[in-house]
């Protein structure tokens, strides 16, 4: 009985081919009466949303006015005070007429982390010569005080470059401090194991301003008299320090995720502790964690901005210092998306580049 | 062991110790012995130094100055207080202000993201992509840079009299948020009782209803039962307390507003900088969770029959959950810390007040020791309850 009432029933038809732009439209806008109705309003508001911005920042907007009374009278954006007071908000307090400097400075600093992401360059032998020259011809020139240049001390650095020393040098001291902590944290001495924990837990649990409180205002007091550290280099060291304590969980997962028989493989021939984790564990673990470790890489250089509230001159500070300016105070919107752009641009290429990264991983080319 | 010639005795001795020195158990002791030493020796290093400047530049220690006047006003505050109170009273004024920030912050910012969280895995393309572009720019942009732009666009909005209204509940101005409250009445303690009376009962009434569910094989779901507990309770009170249903409704009156509560500018700037900051997290985490669930049981559920919101109740919820609420957890404690760049702003929350008292009484390793010692509890605690909460929804396996 089953086989014939199977039989009386003709042969549905197949279904029809599933792709073609119509498809594909229908399948990701229009496939139900409910997602129909959500793509329109979705559509209506991104649109009213976007052309909105297009008259205010680009068509009616004023690009180059070196009065502000011509922005008043326009409707949109003001993007002039960008092009008037880009060199307060990119350079800060720094004299003058040595913005060449820092324009060069970045200059040098973009074309090194440009070259030390590209794998072609990773190599020992062309790294590390590669950053101590930059290194050094970014001391040269923010302090100067040789081959000619006037000296510029810490206290007057600002803007743009400023940012950067700050993300840069906490990565740099960051990472092998992150390293070490992670390690002590994976550690058979249980007295390393502790100091590493109570060390990680308790940075990890206080915001990152009573960190660099501890930095301005306490840390003085730790050194005997007449002994002083460069305020600059302080912060930097406390931002280092905060960044490694999340850093050196991510990593703490990436030695977790080897597996024992590494370990064993390393004992069986007998390498020592350093030797196992230098050339065997840590490869592979910071290989695994990249991706997270990026994602606090990032978070690093967000960070860079709380120096605002101890009085560093970095980029946000010295916006928030220029539009006091009472002639262009009323476009502070442009000027504090121009400094969201920057930080947006330098987060975003991060990102994607980390994203490359794991696709390299995952098809084993590095 | 024969011990007859004293120099095998010697040979036999010195390869004994050889034997300890080279031994794994006595170098890991010696190592951390060095360690304990040299950190102890830091740490005494460090605090005699301490000790002598503080001695040097005539400061005084000790928390004994908690209790002495702090001879300075604050604006916002949930308690009595005044410039005569103590420092004590003072940093409780402003812990509790970082607990209201914090604790309205996580409200919204859980409503934001979780909307934007589930926008982000709709299955409409221009949603999706709109959700996307949000969540990148929120997380991408210093928080602190947020809370700025969002005091500055305050402080320019218009005053009272040209204020922004909100749907009649409300009004956006220079003076910040002023929106429609009801009026205080005994019956609001009362019912905020009920709540939590609902909260207790209804997770008694989920275990019970469980336990029944698998005894008798019909099925009732407690989430109904729960939301009749949590939202009836508090409502029945209302109404035996005569609903009472005044409402302090915000009107215009010369430079400022009557009536209705205002949220000051610096609140409202912290809230939706730490808010929107953290919202983008929790889409993506909420966005996490929802795909945890393997398109293959969802189709198994269908297979099966199981209706759509069963599939959601019984397949991705609680899958969905176990993923979320570890992050979504960590994610609020970050942003009760993130509330601490309060002072950019102006809003005196504990770090501000702290920032305050250390500058006046120049005690800043008591002042910034209270701070960490706050947050550090706030964490713990936190992570205390998460770990509970772990345990608690753990896939129990053999």
């Amino acid at each position: 009985m089953a086989t014939s009432e199977i039989l009386e029933h003709p042969a549905e038809l197949p279904p029809v081919l599933a792709s073609g732009p119509w498809r594909w439209m229908r399948r990701h806008f229009f496939s139900s009466i409910g997602q129909t109705l959500l793509t329109i309003v979705v559509a209506a508001i991104a649109i009213r949303t976007l052309w909105f911005l297009l008259h205010w920042a680009v068509l009616d907007a004023v690009w180059v006015a070196a009065d502000p009374q011509v922005c008043r009278d326009a409707g949109g954006a003001c993007w002039a005070v960008i092009v008037e007071k880009h060199r307060p908000i990119l350079f800060g307090m720094y004299p003058y007429d040595q913005h060449w400097r820092l324009v060069l400075m970045i200059v040098i600093y973009l074309a090194t982390v440009i070259a030390s992401l590209t794998p072609a360059c990773w190599k020992r032998s062309l790294l590390i010569p590669m950053w101590i020259a930059s290194v050094t011809a970014i001391a040269v020139l923010m302090f100067g005080g040789v081959l000619g240049l006037p000296y510029v001390p810490t206290s007057e650095w600002g803007g743009l470059p400023l940012t950067i020393i700050l993300f840069t040098g906490s990565v740099l001291f960051g990472m092998p401090i992150a390293v070490l902590l992670a390690l002590g944290r994976r550690a058979p001495l249980p007295v390393a194991r502790g100091l590493s924990v109570v060390f990680i837990e308790s940075l990890r649990g206080v915001p990152l301003i009573t960190i660099l409180f501890v930095a301005v205002n306490i840390f003085p007091l730790f050194l005997p008299a007449g002994m002083e550290v460069n305020k600059l280099l302080r912060i930097t060291l406390s931002i280092a320090v905060f960044f490694a304590c999340y850093q050196a969980e991510v990593i703490r997962g990436g030695l977790q995720a080897i597996p024992r028989g590494q370990y064993e493989a390393a004992a069986s021939l007998n390498m020592t502790y350093w030797q196992t984790t230098r050339r065997i564990i840590l490869p592979q673990a910071l290989r695994i964690c990249l991706p997270a470790m990026t994602n606090h890489i990032i978070a690093a250089m967000k960070n860079t901005s709380f120096v605002i509230i101890i009085g560093l001159f970095d980029i946000l500070t010295a916006t928030t210092a220029v539009m006091q300016d009472p002639l262009w105070r009323q476009f502070y919107i442009e000027a504090y998306l121009f400094v969201a752009l920057v930080y947006l641009v330098f987060g975003l290429a991060l990102s994607m580049y980390a994203r490359r990264v794991e696709s390299w991983v995952a098809v084993g080319r590095i | 062991m024969s011990l007859s010639s004293s120099s095998s005795r010697g040979s036999t001795r010195r390869s004994q110790i050889a034997g300890v020195v080279y031994s794994q158990a006595f170098r890991s002791a010696f190592y951390q012995v060095i360690l304990a030493i040299f950190v102890l020796l830091a740490g005494y290093y460090l605090y005699s130094n301490v000790v002598e400047n503080l001695r040097a530049q005539n400061i005084a220690t000790g928390f004994r100055f908690l209790s002495e006047v702090s001879q300075f006003e604050i604006g916002e505050r949930l308690i009595n207080y005044s410039a005569r109170d103590s420092y004590f009273r003072a940093l409780a004024v402003g812990l509790l202000n970082t607990l209201a920030v914090s604790g309205v912050g996580i409200i919204v910012a859980t409503i934001l993201g979780f909307t934007v969280g589930i926008a982000r895995s709709s299955n409409d393309l221009l949603l999706k992509k709109v959700a996307g572009f949000y969540v990148e720019i929120v997380r991408n942009i210093p928080v602190i840079l947020q809370v700025i732009f969002w005091s500055v666009v305050i402080r320019n909005l218009p005053p009272p009299r040209g204020a922004v209204e909100l749907w009649g509940a409300g009004f956006l101005s220079n003076r910040g948020l002023t929106v429609a409250m009801p009026n205080a009445d005994p019956s609001h303690v009362w019912m905020l009782v009920a709540f939590v009376a609902g909260v207790i009962l209804s997770i008694i009434a989920a275990r019970f209803i469980r336990r029944r569910n698998d005894a008798t094989g019909k099925h009732v779901d407690s989430l109904w039962v729960s939301l009749l507990l949590i939202t009836g309770l508090p409502l029945l009170v209302w109404l035996l307390s005569g609903a009472p249903l005044d409402m302090s409704i915000p009107e215009r009156k010369g430079f400022s507003f009557s009536g209705g509560s205002t949220l000051s500018p610096e609140f409202v700037a912290l809230l939706l900088g730490i808010s929107m900051y953290a919202s983008g997290f929790i889409a993506e985490i909420v966005r996490s969770g929802i795909q945890a669930t393997p398109r293959g049981q969802i189709e198994a559920a269908k297979t099966i029959g199981l209706k759509p919101w069963y599939i959601t109740r019984y397949i991705v919820l609680p899958q969905a959950l176990r993923v979320i609420v570890p992050p979504l957890t960590s994610q609020y404690v970050s942003l009760s810390k993130n509330s601490s760049i309060a002072v950019v702003v102006g809003y005196p929350d504990l770090v501000n007040i702290g920032n305050t008292v250390m500058n006046q009484t120049g005690q800043a390793v008591e002042a910034v020791t209270i701070m960490m010692v706050v947050y550090l509890t706030i964490s713990v605690v936190t992570s205390l309850v998460m770990n509970f909460y772990n345990r608690l929804v753990e896939i129990k396996e053999r």
